[in-house]
């Protein structure tokens, strides 16, 4: 096509107008506007790349219609950093004026946002892990339809004292607030079922070569790892080379579905506990697997899932306050009063601090027709973030560390 | 008594890791007085490129390790003639263009690659290893340590035995003079820019089996490349090889023994040899 002066003036004058008036509108009419807080670029792009395939499955699979009205859908790139999620979380709020925000995505980010969005009272609907946002320091405006970091850790430590009938193991993670709560949980679970964590290691977050930790591995019956990012497919790889046997535990990061076309053989076996399975069997995950490699042209992990999940909590609040969304406070009330019994996770309700309680799958990577998949072993229904103990007892005692639980000696 | 050994040979091994991609920085720091900030990417681009080669095209892991070599190494040389030559003498000019080439170089290698992590398979003759005196050696780790020893000897016979090394050696040790005896340093700048890059890129394909190949490989690495130059003292080989080495253990001993001061234990040599000998354990006193 060649492009002439007049069109050229055209088209950008079309572009300049549709930045400078955005559509003045009655309030009912108005689009709803979802922010997306995501990671593109750098080292935590995957992640984030399977956020946003997500949400625009689910917009997609809507029409970009959520009870009614249209949907808005405007993507953010923080970089994966807390100063970026800063600059874009008020973006979003206070140019953009978006009525909820998704994402972010890492912990640091939330956290970096998180009183920010609070008093501007804008719900939040992140992945991000961090114990205490739903827990000791509640954030109002929070949902969170993912998981804690130790929401999956626990049921796996059941499996693994229960079922498995583990007795000794080691855990192996980096060196984060993310790493200390997923084994703060599996130790304190695993530990009550009969079992003992004889050594905690704690890895840098960039370790080209984790040799050096897995000299220390021996004398177990299973090796507990939590990593995330890219960091689980280098880890499973060394520690074949290594000669090592032990089977290997882990929970949503390491053993993401989104991964499975990167790991090697060595990840076959693999047990892993994690809000989403690629094996759910029911309509919408199929129609969400199939939508979503479609798009992105990989296959969705916990993250993509998370994403679609709050996709569906937004639109049952909406139904919910009848298309309105001026009150924040009440649309967050309906938030967390939805129940939904029809997601790519299986059923999903929330508690009054905004966590989600439903399904935690138990599976192992297996190798099928040449390709590694995921086979559910167990499934752990009702699954809240204090599970399996009381709430109150849970909350009296400190938010998981690196020293809390204790080794025991 | 067999951690110790098992320590030691992989101190070895990423020594030698350590050895394939600090050699070239040394010397193009040596040389061009720059420290090239893309030398954490061409390590990545080399792995990245190899890793397509090998997994996706499938070809012998051999042959795909010499095709991103070549590849990295004409890149380098693009770098060199179109950017870096055209700011001769300017140093913060070509340390900025260097920092900005290597995140166009991440944020390309994100578009062609994802952000999926790629796990590259260890070449079917070297998967495995031997068990000596009740430790596990990987086989392919100790291919590692004997390719960097010989082309560490290789390096040592160019630079040490060739009329090309006596020119690098004079362009490293005083420039000016060189010039004014006939050689053309220019095209000396390019010659071994293509090497450290060829070199970098080498390493990036033949570690990518252990480290695997993920955004932000380019990170991890540039600084380990900076500690062991540093170390080592610039434009010197054997500065770079006993850098190589010395960090090497340093890292594996440091993260098993104090898993905590992991990093501090690897930077702290470095601000030692910083206070008590600037030019580096190896490196010439500056003119």
């Amino acid at each position: 096509m060649r492009v002439n002066r007049r069109k050229f003036l055209a088209g950008t004058a079309a572009i300049a107008g549709a930045a400078a008036f955005p559509m003045p509108s009655i309030a009912q009419a108005a689009p709803f506007k979802i922010g997306l807080l995501t990671v593109k670029t750098g080292p935590l792009a995957a992640g984030g790349i399977q956020m946003e395939g997500g949400v625009v499955t689910f917009l997609k699979q809507r029409n970009y219609k959520l009870a009614g009205r249209k949907v808005d859908f405007i993507s953010a790139d923080t970089g994966g950093n807390p100063a970026g999620a800063k600059t874009k979380a008020q973006e979003l709020i206070e140019r953009d004026n978006v009525d909820v925000i998704l994402g972010p995505l890492a912990a640091f980010e939330l956290l970096a946002i998180s009183d920010y969005v609070a008093e501007h009272k804008t719900p939040m609907l992140s992945l991000a892990a961090a114990e205490d946002i739903t827990q000791r320091k509640p954030n109002p405006y929070f949902v969170r339809a993912s998981a804690t970091s130790s929401q999956a850790m626990k049921p796996l430590a059941d499996y693994a004292a229960k079922e498995l009938k583990l007795k000794k193991v080691i855990t192996i993670v980096e060196d984060f607030a993310f790493g200390y709560e997923q084994m703060g949980g599996f130790q304190q679970v695993f530990e009550d079922d009969g079992g003992r964590v004889l050594k905690k290691i704690w890895t840098p977050i960039v370790t080209p070569d984790y040799t050096p930790y897995l000299a220390q591995i021996s004398g177990v019956d299973a090796v507990i790892q939590g990593f995330a990012g890219s960091n689980p497919v280098k880890f499973m790889k060394q520690y074949a080379d290594q000669g090592l046997k032990y089977p290997v535990l882990t929970g949503e990061t390491g053993g993401d579905d989104a991964e499975l076309h990167s790991f090697g053989d060595e990840a076959v076996g693999m047990i892993s506990a994690c809000p989403y399975t690629i094996d759910f069997e029911n309509e919408t995950n199929k129609r969400f697997i199939a939508d979503f490699t479609k798009e992105v042209g990989n296959l969705p992990g916990f993250y993509a899932a998370g994403l679609y999940v709050n996709g569906q909590v937004v639109e049952a609040a909406l139904k919910a306050t009848g298309g309105k969304s001026a009150d924040k406070a009440a649309l967050v009330k309906a938030m967390r009063a939805s129940h939904l019994t029809d997601t790519p996770r299986g059923p999903v309700r929330f508690d009054d601090k905004g966590n989600v309680i439903g399904n935690i799958f138990v599976r192992k990577i297996v190798k099928e027709n040449g390709k590694l998949w995921q086979k559910t072993l167990k499934t752990y229904t009702n699954i809240s973030q204090f599970w399996p103990y009381d709430e109150k007892k849970f909350l009296a005692q400190p938010v998981y560390s690196r020293d809390f639980p204790p080794l025991k000696s | 008594m067999n951690l110790w050994l098992l320590l030691a040979i992989n101190s070895i091994t990423f020594g030698g890791l350590l050895f394939l991609l600090s050699a070239g920085f040394s010397l193009i720091f040596g040389l061009m007085r720059i420290p090239n900030l893309t030398h954490g990417s061409m390590f990545m681009l080399g792995a990245y490129v190899g890793a397509s080669m090998v997994m996706t095209f499938h070809l012998p892991f051999w042959i795909g390790a010499a095709i991103a070599a070549l590849a990295v190494a004409v890149f380098g040389g693009l770098i060199e003639r179109f950017l870096l030559r055209r700011l001769a003498g300017a140093e913060q000019a070509q340390v900025l263009v260097t920092l900005g080439i290597s995140l166009i170089v991440a944020d390309f290698c994100l578009m062609v690659w994802t952000g999926d992590p790629i796990s590259v398979a260890t070449p079917p003759d070297l998967v495995g290893g031997v068990r000596f005196i009740g430790v596990f050696f990987p086989t392919y780790r100790i291919a590692i340590i004997l390719i960097a020893c010989v082309i560490g000897a290789l390096l040592w016979e160019l630079l040490d035995r060739t009329r090309l090394g006596a020119m690098i050696r004079a362009g490293v040790d005083d420039p000016q003079m060189a010039r004014v005896v006939g050689i053309r340093v220019s095209r000396l700048f390019t010659i071994v820019f293509c090497l450290g890059a060829a070199l970098a890129g080498f390493g990036g394909i033949m570690g990518a089996p252990i480290l695997s190949v993920y955004p932000g490989l380019d990170n991890d690495m540039l600084p380990l490349a900076l500690v062991v130059v540093i170390l080592g003292g610039t434009g010197s080989l054997l500065g770079s090889l006993v850098g190589s080495f010395v960090i090497g253990f340093i890292y594996n001993y440091g993260q098993a023994l104090f898993p905590e001061l992991a990093y501090f234990v690897l930077f702290l040599p470095m601000v030692v040899v910083l206070v008590l000998r600037p030019q580096g354990l190896f490196g010439k006193q500056a003119p």
